[in-house]
């Protein structure tokens, strides 16, 4: 604030403008709503808080969420990785299509994507159905949710791993070849310690990302309490029934949950630049 | 054998092989599923699901949706995008983190929060009744939840390229007497069109394909708050499997072109 009364006149009748819109438009939009939140769950009994938090059913849709989506965020960390790799070191034809392709998630909507899966996984679906024949159930069972989270996140580790991997000379690898390292040695030796920050990171976003997800995993699954409900099915369910309280404790866990991950990316991005 | 020289890529094949098999089965089989469901029956049943009623007022509803969340949005954005780089001050970092705050809240908690402002019993129930207004279970509380998910995308596009021409174009632009309004169009808009392009499409995309925070608020009632992606959903869970997948098609066709136009918009940017 000081600083803008010190500047000229010109910039100063700027300068507020811009600033009143967007602090406003953050109050508006975004801080009142997380506000009425943050005051409707500490105006709960603490002790009520406790009962609603750790009640068997939200610790059992705590299980499916964070369980699944660490899963899930790991299987992606594991391909994204591989598929960044690709992208970034190999030829083949179709590849800028394949790389577009990957942000497909950001641009379909969820609930679409949850209904082809649903259909595919299906258990008369192209791939559900050869998974059946092997005694797999997808579809409708916290394995859906498992593979709706996989496609959501997966974009977040390749787009992470991406640019690093895009900034890794090739002379410091060329070097591992020279002195004598296996591919394997200058994978595990050279290539991965660099790469690591970045797919935590990624990981972590995904992870993120898929905890909240509701749209598609919704949908894939059953959404049978004690096998394959999510925290956000839940509290829509609360909120259905008017138990707001109920919908506040749990989004409350949620979202908490949720900040720890942020400042844990931030964290894992603040080590990563000591690379640079 | 000798060793394997990086960048040559002897076993390439092989992980160029498990990375499309892997993307195909979760994404292309998938994609391609949408499109075979919707046309299995032919073009006639598709067609004719599009011509129904609440199919029409859906996708009505969601194109409004858009066009109220995305300007906002787009001036939001730019004024966040101006003040968080064109002054340091404290709090900086604590302001960035605010601003993509939506993308670390679950959809689902973002609607229950405008329920608990603006519903029956909220902070706001009492004077909304009042007065006779309607926010949660209508409109306006389905432009809000879309409102919030699809914040942070143009304010996180154009930070970076505002921060990387620096100020000084602009700072020359005022010595030589410009005004404000002309500083912007004539040095700083040509500077962040193209970022501010791709930030409006992802905007675009989040506002029309939202699902979780606006189903929260909506009540999705067909013919009255059911917009494109809720009816996906509840025509898919009353066993209308092609009405769904005819709506679903229409979604589709528009993640193709934000795919197109985002990869167009990168290749654009990076040749600079």
């Amino acid at each position: 604030m000081q600083e803008v009364i010190t500047r000229p006149r010109k910039s100063s009748l700027k300068l507020p403008w811009a600033w009143q819109l967007t602090i406003g438009y953050l109050t508006i939009m975004l801080l009142l709503p997380v506000s009425a939140m943050v005051l409707k769950a500490s105006t709960t009994q603490p002790a009520d808080f406790w009962r609603i938090a750790v009640s068997p059913i939200a610790l059992s849709t705590y299980d499916v969420t964070f369980t699944t989506a660490l899963i899930a965020a790991s299987v992606d960390g594991l391909f994204g990785t591989l598929i960044a790799w690709v992208l970034v070191r190999c030829e083949f034809p179709l590849k800028r299509v394949v790389d577009a392709s990957i942000d497909l998630p950001f641009a379909l909507p969820t609930a679409v994507a949850g209904l082809t899966l649903a259909t595919v996984y299906g258990d008369k679906g192209w791939l559900g159905g050869l998974l059946a024949l092997l005694g797999i159930k997808v579809a409708f069972t916290r394995l859906g949710v498992g593979v709706a989270m996989v496609f959501i996140s997966l974009p977040f580790v390749v787009r992470t791993v991406q640019p690093v991997l895009e900034e890794l000379e090739v002379d410091v690898e060329e070097a591992a070849w020279c002195l004598g390292a296996t591919p394997w040695q200058t994978y595990t030796k050279v290539i991965l310690p660099r790469l690591f920050p970045a797919i935590l990171t990624g990981v972590a976003l995904g992870f993120s990302r898929a905890v909240g997800e509701y749209g598609s995993t919704a949908i894939i699954a059953s959404n049978t309490p004690f096998q394959d409900l999510i925290a956000p099915v839940l509290i829509f369910q609360r909120l259905e029934q008017y138990d707001y309280v109920g919908a506040t404790v749990i989004g409350s866990v949620l979202l908490g949950i949720s900040l720890l991950i942020l400042l844990v990316i931030n964290l894992l991005q603040s080590w990563s630049r000591k690379y640079d | 054998m000798t060793n394997h020289k990086p960048g040559t890529g002897q076993y390439d094949w092989i992980l160029i092989t498990i990375a499309i098999a892997f993307l195909s089965l979760i994404f292309y089989i998938p994609a391609i599923n949408v499109f075979y469901q919707a046309f299995k029956g032919g073009v006639g049943p598709f067609l004719n699901n599009l011509g129904r009623p609440d199919f029409l007022y859906a996708v009505r509803l969601t194109v409004s949706l858009a066009a109220i969340a995305v300007p906002l949005n787009v001036v939001f954005g730019l004024c966040a995008a101006w003040a968080v780089t064109r002054r340091r001050f404290r709090g900086r970092a604590l302001l960035l983190s605010i601003i993509d705050l939506p993308f670390s809240i679950s959809p689902v908690v973002a609607g229950m929060m405008l329920i608990l402002l603006y519903g029956r019993q909220g902070w706001f129930g009492d004077w909304l009744q009042r007065h006779g207004l309607n926010v949660i279970f209508a409109f306006p509380g389905m432009a809000m939840a879309t409102i919030f998910v699809s914040m942070p995308f143009i304010a996180r596009e154009i930070i970076p390229v505002l921060e990387e021409c620096g100020k000084e174009q602009e700072e020359a632009a005022k010595t030589l007497g410009a005004s404000s309004w002309q500083t912007f169009w004539l040095v700083t808009f040509p500077n962040i069109r193209w970022a501010l392009l791709y930030g409006v499409i992802l905007t675009n995309a989040r506002a029309m394909g939202e699902f979780g925070a606006v189903s929260v608020v909506s009540g999705n009632v067909a013919n009255e708050t059911q917009s494109l992606p809720l009816f996906v959903e509840e025509t898919y869970k009353q066993y209308e499997t092609e009405a769904a997948y005819s709506a679903a098609v229409v979604l589709a066709i528009l993640a193709m072109v934000t795919l197109v136009l985002k990869a167009f918009l990168e290749r654009r940017t990076q040749a600079k």
